[in-house]
C-alpha cells in the first residue's frame, strides 16, 4: 500500500544542500511490522514524517494505496492524514490543557464526526487502552505509560491502515516500553500497517521488517518477512 | 469541525491562559465602554437640547420685533428711528394664514406680587388662553386665561407653581385676590409643576392678560408672536405667510424677524450629532489600540504554541482549520470583549445620568453596533497575520519545537 519510488529529500543548510533522504526504493503491504534503524541523522525520521505526509519528497514519487500522494496540496494532505495515518512521537505530544478523553476525541472532533459517535468511539477506546478511570485526568497528572496509551489511543481513534511511531518508548523505562510495543503490535491484526522509527536493536528487532539506514540510504534489510 | 467544537476549542485555548485573556478583554472592553459612555454624553447634550426647543412648543414659527441687519446701516438707523413695534392686532391677522393653526402674543415685563404683606418681585406674561396650548404648558389647579376678546383686560392671573407656594403656603390660592403693580388680580388657576424650559422657570412666572399686561405696563407693543403651524409641513409655508402679513401692514418695511423654531433646532441636531460622531471616533481609537494588543498577545500565543499546531497538522488539520481556530480565538476575545464593555459602559452612562439627571444620558443605538462591529473587526483583523503565521508552520520543525 505504501510505495516509494526513488524518494530523495534535500535541505538547504546554509549554502550547502544535505540530502537526509537519498533515492528510497520502498514498498511496504498492509499489516506489515516494519522497524527504521540506524544512526542519527541517517534519515530515519525523514523518511518517517514522508510517510506520514508531513514532509514533501525533492523527488521521487510517493503513492499510498494506489493513489499518488507526492503533490496533494495542503488541504488533500491533511484529509489523507486524518483518514489512513496516525502518529505516535517519542514526546507524546498531548495538548496539555485538554483531559485523557479529549485528546483522544481531538481527530474525531478536527475530522468533523458527530458528538455521539464521538463519544461512544473514545469510551471504548479508553476500555481498550485501561484508561476509563483516567478519562478525566490531565496529561500531568498521568504516569509516561499512561500518557503513550492515550497518544496510541488517540492514534487509532479514526481507524487508521499506517501507523507511525517515532521512537515510541524513547521517554519510557524498559517495563513501560515493553508494554507500550504490544499495544501497538496487537493493532497488526487489524491490518494495521506499523512502522517503528528506533534506534533501540531490542525494539527494533521486534518488526518482522528491520530496515536499517546510514546517511540517507536503505543499506540492509533483515528479519523474517511476513 | 464543527463550529460547536471550534468555539469549545478556542474557549478552552483562551481559558488555558486566563491572564493574558482577562487582560486583553478588558483592553478590548475599556475601547467599547469608551465609545458608549462618549456618545451617551454627546447624545444626552443633543436630547437636552431637543427637549428643550421641544417644552417650547412644536411647529413653532417665532415672530420678534426689529430686524438683525448683516448688511450695512439701514435707512431708518439713519433717521434715528426705532424699529416698529408689534400690535396686538398685527398678532390677529396672523390667524389670516391658512397655515397657522393658533398664535400666542407675549408682553413680558417685571412687576411686585403681593398678598396681604407678602410680596416679591415676579416676571409677568402678558398672553391669550392658547398660550396653554402653545407652549405646551399645563395646568394644575384651576383654569388658565379665559378664551376671549384678546383686547379685554380682565383682572384675572394665573400663576406658577413656586409663586402660589410663596404667597399661599397650603392655602387655597384659586379664587384669591392679589395685588400686581397697581391692579388686583383675581387668581383663576395655578401652573404645574414644569420645571426651566429655554430659561424661563414657568414655575416662577404671573400670567395675566395681554391686554391687562399693556395697561399695567403702559405699553401697547408686543415683545414676541408664537404662531402654531397647523403641522410640520407647513412651518415654512406659516413662517413665509408671516413675513408677507407683517411686510403689507408694516406698509412694506421688513421691520420684523420671523424665525422657525425648526432650523434652530435642525442646526443643533446637526452640530451636535456631528460633536457625538467625533467623539464616538476618538473612543474608537482606543478599539484600534486593543486590535493592536491582540495581534501581539496572538503572536506570542502562536509561538508558544508551536507543538500545538504541529500535532493538531499531523492529527489531520488543514492550514484552514488552524486559521480558523485563531480566527475564532480572536472572535471570542473580542465578542466577550464588547459585551464587559457595554456593560461597563452602558452602568458609566447610568452613573452619569445619576450625577447629571438634567442631562439624558442614553447611548445612541447605532454607536452601540458600530462600537461592537468595530471591536468584532479590529480583534479579527487583527489576527489574521497571527492566524496565517500558525497556518503555515511546517508540521515537521513546529512538533520539534522549533
Amino acid at each position: 500500500m505504501i510505495e516509494l519510488e526513488k524518494v530523495s529529500r534535500i535541505f538547504v543548510v546554509g549554502d550547502q544542500q544535505v540530502a537526509a533522504l537519498r533515492n528510497i526504493d520502498l514498498n511496504i503491504a498492509e499489516g506489515d511490522y516494519v522497524s527504521i534503524m540506524g544512526p542519527s541523522g541517517s534519515g530515519k525520521s525523514t523518511l518517517l514524517n514522508m510517510i506520514g505526509l508531513l514532509d514533501r519528497p525533492s523527488s521521487g514519487t510517493y503513492r499510498l494505496d494506489g493513489g499518488n500522494v507526492t503533490d496533494l496540496d495542503d488541504l488533500q494532505q491533511a484529509k489523507v492524514r486524518s483518514e489512513k495515518i496516525g502518529f505516535v512521537f517519542q514526546a507524546f505530544h498531548l495538548v496539555p490543557r485538554l483531559t485523557a478523553a479529549m485528546n483522544i476525541e481531538l481527530p474525531l472532533m478536527l475530522a468533523g464526526v458527530a458528538v455521539e459517535e464521538r463519544k461512544a468511539r473514545v469510551a471504548e477506546l479508553l476500555r481498550n487502552y485501561g484508561l476509563t478511570d483516567r478519562a478525566d485526568h490531565r496529561p500531568d497528572q498521568l504516569s509516561g505509560g499512561q500518557r503513550q496509551r492515550v497518544a496510541i489511543a488517540r492514534a487509532t481513534s479514526m481507524h487508521p491502515s499506517v501507523l507511525l511511531a517515532d521512537e515510541p518508548t524513547g521517554n519510557l523505562d524498559q517495563a513501560t516500553g515493553k508494554e507500550v510495543m504490544n499495544l501497538l503490535e496487537k493493532l497488526l491484526a487489524q491490518n494495521v500497517a506499523l512502522i517503528v522509527v528506533t534506534h533501540d536493536p531490542a525494539i527494533g528487532g521486534r518488526a518482522h521488517r528491520q530496515l536499517h539506514m546510514v546517511d540517507g540510504q536503505i543499506v540492509s534489510e533483515s528479519g523474517k518477512r511476513s | 469541525m464543527r463550529l460547536f467544537d471550534v468555539a469549545q476549542f478556542a474557549s478552552g485555548s483562551l481559558r488555558g491562559s486566563p491572564t493574558r485573556t482577562l487582560l486583553m478583554m478588558l483592553a478590548m472592553s475599556i475601547g467599547v465602554a469608551a465609545v458608549v459612555v462618549l456618545t451617551a454624553l454627546g447624545e444626552g447634550a443633543r436630547l437636552y437640547v431637543i427637549n428643550q426647543f421641544a417644552s417650547l412648543g412644536t411647529n413653532l414659527v417665532i415672530v420678534l420685533p426689529g430686524r438683525t441687519e448683516t448688511a450695512g446701516i439701514g435707512p431708518g438707523m439713519l433717521l434715528g428711528q426705532i424699529p416698529r413695534e408689534i400690535t396686538l392686532d398685527d398678532a390677529r391677522t396672523l390667524l389670516r394664514s391658512r397655515a397657522v393653526k393658533r398664535i400666542a402674543p407675549l408682553t413680558v415685563g417685571s412687576g411686585t406680587i403681593s398678598r396681604n404683606a407678602l410680596n416679591r418681585e415676579v416676571v409677568v406674561l402678558g398672553s391669550t388662553s392658547d398660550l396653554l396650548e402653545v407652549r405646551h404648558m399645563s395646568i394644575g389647579i384651576g383654569r388658565f386665561l379665559p378664551a376671549g376678546d384678546i383686547n379685554e383686560s380682565a383682572s384675572v392671573c394665573v400663576l406658577g407653581n413656586q409663586i402660589k407656594r410663596e404667597l399661599f403656603g397650603n392655602e387655597q390660592a384659586v379664587g384669591q385676590w392679589v395685588r400686581l403693580g397697581d391692579r388686583r388680580f383675581r387668581v383663576i388657576g395655578v401652573l404645574a409643576t414644569q420645571g426651566e424650559s429655554m430659561g424661563m422657570r414657568t414655575d416662577e412666572l404671573v400670567i395675566v392678560p395681554v391686554a391687562s399686561a399693556h395697561q399695567l405696563f403702559n405699553t401697547s407693543g408686543l415683545f414676541r408672536i408664537l404662531v402654531e403651524a397647523k403641522n410640520r409641513d407647513v412651518i415654512e409655508q406659516a413662517r413665509h405667510d408671516a413675513e408677507q402679513i407683517m411686510f403689507q401692514r408694516h406698509g412694506g418695511e421688513k421691520d420684523v424677524t420671523v424665525i422657525t423654531q425648526d432650523a434652530v433646532l435642525s442646526t443643533f441636531d446637526r452640530i451636535l450629532t456631528a460633536l457625538t460622531m467625533a467623539v464616538g471616533g476618538i473612543a474608537a481609537i482606543s478599539l484600534a489600540v486593543a486590535g493592536v494588543l491582540i495581534m501581539n498577545v496572538m503572536l506570542i500565543a502562536v509561538a508558544q504554541r508551536v507543538k500545538e499546531i504541529g500535532l493538531l497538522k499531523a492529527l489531520g488539520a488543514p492550514g484552514k482549520q488552524i486559521r480558523n481556530l485563531f480566527f475564532a480565538e480572536a472572535a471570542l476575545l473580542s465578542g466577550i470583549g464588547s459585551l464587559a464593555g457595554l456593560l461597563l459602559g452602558y452602568s458609566g452612562s447610568i452613573i452619569i445620568g445619576q450625577i447629571y439627571p438634567t442631562l439624558p444620558v442614553s447611548p445612541p443605538w447605532w454607536a452601540v453596533i458600530a462600537a461592537c462591529a468595530t471591536a468584532l473587526g479590529t480583534g479579527i483583523l487583527f489576527s489574521v497575520w497571527p492566524a496565517r503565521r500558525a497556518a503555515r508552520l511546517d508540521p515537521v520543525a513546529a512538533l520539534a519545537g522549533r
